[in-house]
């Protein structure tokens, strides 16, 4: 029997009235969202003592009264919080996000300019942690309950409970300073003047350290999940058929139970995006790496009320389109799943 | 010349200042060329040190933007820089200073008397953190010619502060470039133009600051590097780790965790030292809140004192960088500097002695009473003093308990809202006791100013030396003001000085001609050659 090309045309249709229907969903959920985690950051950067001023003469070494004075009125700090803060949703939803009290730079700038690094650094941390974690999951579910599953699960398990800075700093210590073999911390060569591939290999070569030590903490995580969503899904009835066909083994693992245990992985994948943008701080801190993290942990220090609600603005947004696009990749590998 | 040990270390920090006897390879000579590679831990919002004084500012903005003088080891300890002489009125009422000619901005304008006359009169004067304090009283600046500036002050002023402070408080901005504009936001601010040895070329937020070698400077044969690259790093760890490959020639200001830095000391084509840091010494100090009852007390202040063995606090928390402070001036803050002042031994049952007199006797739990201990977040030192006097005092019946905060909720704490009992502070000293010292002992303070009085501290008798003192024009009078205000801070311990002590740079043995000036780090570095 054959499908007819009015009826494909026509499933084809309803898929994308479901998605854009989500799209739409998601966008006016957004907005109440953004709202909410700016005022919260808002309320605890307020409920923390001190401010942007006092940090500030505490960097310089002091000033007096008038000065100080002077200061505060210019950054505002001298009217309610109430005020404070209806001006920032006002001044964000004309989409200006303010200057920095403490890099004297506008924080759309600022970010720009630091969110590249970020962003290089997540990508290839969490496809490493994720390709890592579906082999040596795949590897141990294969081969379940024998030694070999054990000392996977157990290596990965101590290097989950490894702080990142230490495996970081060990890592300097043994490829950059010992062996020499990679650069210690930075981005890329400063000042180098390098352009083309020449500039891209250098600042492959920059990563190597930090992606390692970032994906090497997540590894674990995601190592797990494939193994217990592989061997879930080998007890299912249609892995028993399967292996009544006559199919073979790896058939069987990588055709039929893989995809179907990719799932909770993609699902933990949307939800780490958020923690990785917080977990970078560390290995920007100790590789040196201008991103958004390190950033951000300066503004907190620092009460950099503007560029921490930057900062949570432009994240809150990045994790909602990642969210959104899990969302439709469900859809994709599962298509009983609808928009939830 | 062989590796610096500890010891020789602390001599030449702490001892003799200008002796010959430089425990760095000094006498070698760098040649032309190379590239500096310095470890950066902090970013200030701009490099106009003429706004803001302050050393982290100073580290980067010294190279481009120059002093009229800075200070210097030996001799009067004060060396010319933009200005090459300066003389009082007899009347105390002006200064004249001699300006070098022939010195270019690093756009090729020339270098004149109107641009300090604008800088002391637009920014020192009116915007800059400790110039507020130090040219209140100046009037005007006259202009005779190009070369000369005469600083005109509203009544008397001791000289001897304004040259003491001009190291830190006279940084020469153009006045081309700044006249008429809004001067704490001009675009010069973050790309600075300057006299000075290095021209600023440019800097990526976050990742490095880059100055390179002003082929037109006015000292001949000066500089000797092509480059300076500042490398921001975070994390003390990282640039211990940079140091070891060789990323970075150098890090100043305790870049590094005094563990690493005494491990790094071992590592071969490594220096660690404390010298250069002589005019810039930091005071690990016990603030005291007044307005808690047993503090105002001064047997119990005496006791506190006397419960502190400054000895082991020096060898341990401080590894022996640096010496137990007899006052609030330290020992390399000649001409000012007195030992002839009351000194508390560590004595623990003399301290209880003075406790049970006061009348705060041991309760049935075996205390006295209870205090709160807020360290300094900033440095290493203060957090680990607090530590420790936290041990010391519980050993003499007081049950105190350390409150940590970040920055600025130690600020607000201690210097805004008086949320304290104990605070330890690193306080610095900078060559004069007028500019940042006399602050923490007069009265009168408004709440909110950090590094002054905060304390609830108010003595009419210390008011009235700290006034005196400053407007004092005979040297050798003002000398002896600050001896008797020396001994009277140690009578009354409104505050415990502790410990004066230095930072800690590392450097690569590549590295010649450094550390060679009282302030070496935030000098302008004109003769740092590499091997």
């Amino acid at each position: 029997m054959s499908v007819s090309p009015d009826r494909g045309r026509r499933a084809a249709g309803a898929v994308a009235g479901r998605a854009f229907v989500l799209i739409r969903r998601r966008l006016a959920q957004a907005l109440p969202i953004i709202v909410l985690v700016l005022v919260g950051n808002f309320v605890l950067m307020k409920l923390a003592p001190g401010d942007a001023v006092d940090a500030y003469f505490a960097s310089i070494g002091g000033g007096d009264a008038g000065v100080i004075a002077q200061l505060r009125a210019e950054y505002g700090l001298d009217q309610s919080a109430l005020a404070q803060l209806g001006l920032y949703l006002w001044k964000t939803a004309q989409l200006d996000l303010g200057k920095s009290l403490l890099h004297g730079q506008p924080v759309l700038t600022l970010i720009l300019e630091r969110m590249p690094n970020t962003l290089l650094l997540m990508l290839s941390g969490v496809s490493l942690a994720f390709g890592l974690g579906v082999i040596l999951g795949v590897a141990a579910a294969r081969r379940a309950g024998t030694p070999a599953d054990t000392a996977i699960v157990t290596l990965g398990l101590i290097i989950y409970a490894t702080p990142g800075f230490w495996l970081g700093l060990m890592l300097i210590v043994v490829f950059a300073v010992k062996l020499a073999w990679l650069p210690v911390s930075g981005i890329e060569t400063i000042a180098s003047q390098m352009t083309g591939f020449e500039r891209v290999l250098d600042i492959a070569r920059h990563l190597v350290l930090p992606t390692v030590s970032l994906a090497l903490v997540y590894v674990a995580i995601y190592m797990r999940l494939m193994r217990a969503g592989m061997l879930e899904v080998y007890g299912l009835d249609f892995v028993r058929t399967a292996r009544a066909k006559g199919l073979t083994a790896d058939r069987i693992d990588f055709r039929h139970v893989l995809p179907n245990a990719l799932l909770p992985m993609v699902t933990m994948l949307g939800l780490q995006f958020g923690t990785l943008l917080g977990g970078s701080v560390v290995i920007e801190s100790v590789f040196s790496i201008p991103g958004i993290g390190r950033l951000a942990f300066e503004s907190v220090v620092n009460r950099d009320l503007n560029t921490l609600l930057g900062i949570v603005f432009m994240s809150a947004l990045l994790v909602i389109a990642v969210n959104l696009i899990v969302d439709l990749l469900y859809a994709h590998l599962d298509p009983r799943i609808e928009s939830a | 010349m062989a590796r610096v040990t500890r010891r020789t270390v602390i001599q030449g920090a702490l001892g003799a200042a200008g002796s010959s006897l430089l425990p760095w390879n000094a006498h070698a000579q760098g040649k032309r060329g190379g590239v500096l590679m310095v470890a950066a831990d902090s970013e200030p919002a701009h490099w106009n040190g003429a706004i803001v004084a302050s050393n982290g500012v100073f580290f980067v903005s010294s190279k481009v933007l120059e002093t009229l003088a800075d200070q210097a080891f030996g001799g009067t300890g004060i060396k010319p820089l933009l200005a090459t002489a300066w003389t009082p009125a007899a009347d105390g009422k002006s200064l004249t200073f001699q300006l070098r000619s022939g010195v270019k901005w690093h756009d090729g304008r020339d270098f004149t008397s109107a641009d300090v006359a604008f800088s002391a009169m637009e920014v020192w004067k009116k915007l800059q953190n400790l110039g507020r304090i130090v040219f209140k009283d100046l009037e005007a600046v006259e202009t005779p010619n190009a070369t000369t500036a005469v600083f005109r002050f509203s009544k008397p002023i001791p000289s001897q502060l304004i040259v003491n402070a001009l190291p830190a408080v006279s940084t020469v901005i153009p006045k081309h470039l700044y006249e008429g504009t809004d001067i704490a936001a001009n675009p010069a601010n973050l790309k600075p133009v300057g006299t000075g040895p290095y021209i600023f070329a440019e800097q990526k937020r976050g990742e490095f600051t880059r100055l390179e070698r002003n082929p037109n400077y006015w000292a001949p044969n000066q500089p000797l590097v092509d480059r300076i690259l500042y490398r921001v790093m975070a994390d003390k760890g990282a640039i211990a780790a940079a140091h070891e490959s060789g990323d970075i020639h150098l890090s100043c200001f305790s870049a590094v965790s005094t563990p690493d830095a005494l491990r790094l000391g071992k590592v071969k084509g490594l220096q660690v030292s404390t010298k250069g840091y002589e005019g810039i010494l930091y005071t690990a100090t016990v603030e005291i809140n007044h307005r808690t009852k047993q503090l105002a007390d001064l047997r119990v202040r005496k006791a506190i004192r006397h419960a502190i063995d400054a000895r082991l606090l020096l060898d341990t928390v401080f590894n022996g960088f640096g010496a137990i402070a007899t006052g609030p001036v330290p020992a390399t803050g000649a001409p000012f500097y007195t030992t002839d002042v009351p000194q508390y031994a560590f004595d623990p049952l003399r301290a209880e002695a003075l406790l049970d007199e006061a009348g705060f006797r041991r309760g049935a739990d075996g205390n006295r009473f209870a205090l709160r201990i807020l360290p300094a977040p900033f440095f290493e030192q203060t957090r680990l003093t607090g530590d420790y006097l936290r041990q010391a005092l519980r050993r003499i019946g007081i049950d105190a308990q350390i409150q940590t905060n970040d920055t600025p909720g130690h600020f607000a704490k201690v210097y805004k809202d008086h949320q304290f009992d104990l605070a330890i502070a690193a306080l610095v000293y900078r060559n004069d006791p007028a500019i940042s010292t006399t602050v923490l002992y007069r009265s009168g303070t408004p709440a909110g100013i950090p590094f002054a009085n905060q304390y609830g501290y108010a003595d009419p008798e210390m008011d009235k030396l700290i006034d005196q003192a400053a407007s004092e024009i005979n040297g050798q009078e003002r000398i002896k003001l600050y001896v008797a205000f020396q001994k009277k801070v140690m009578t009354d311990l409104p505050i415990l000085p502790l410990i004066d002590f230095p930072f800690l740079s590392v450097v690569s043995e590549k590295v010649v001609d450094h550390h060679n000036t009282p302030r070496w780090p935030v000098s302008s570095w004109p003769d740092v050659g590499l091997a």
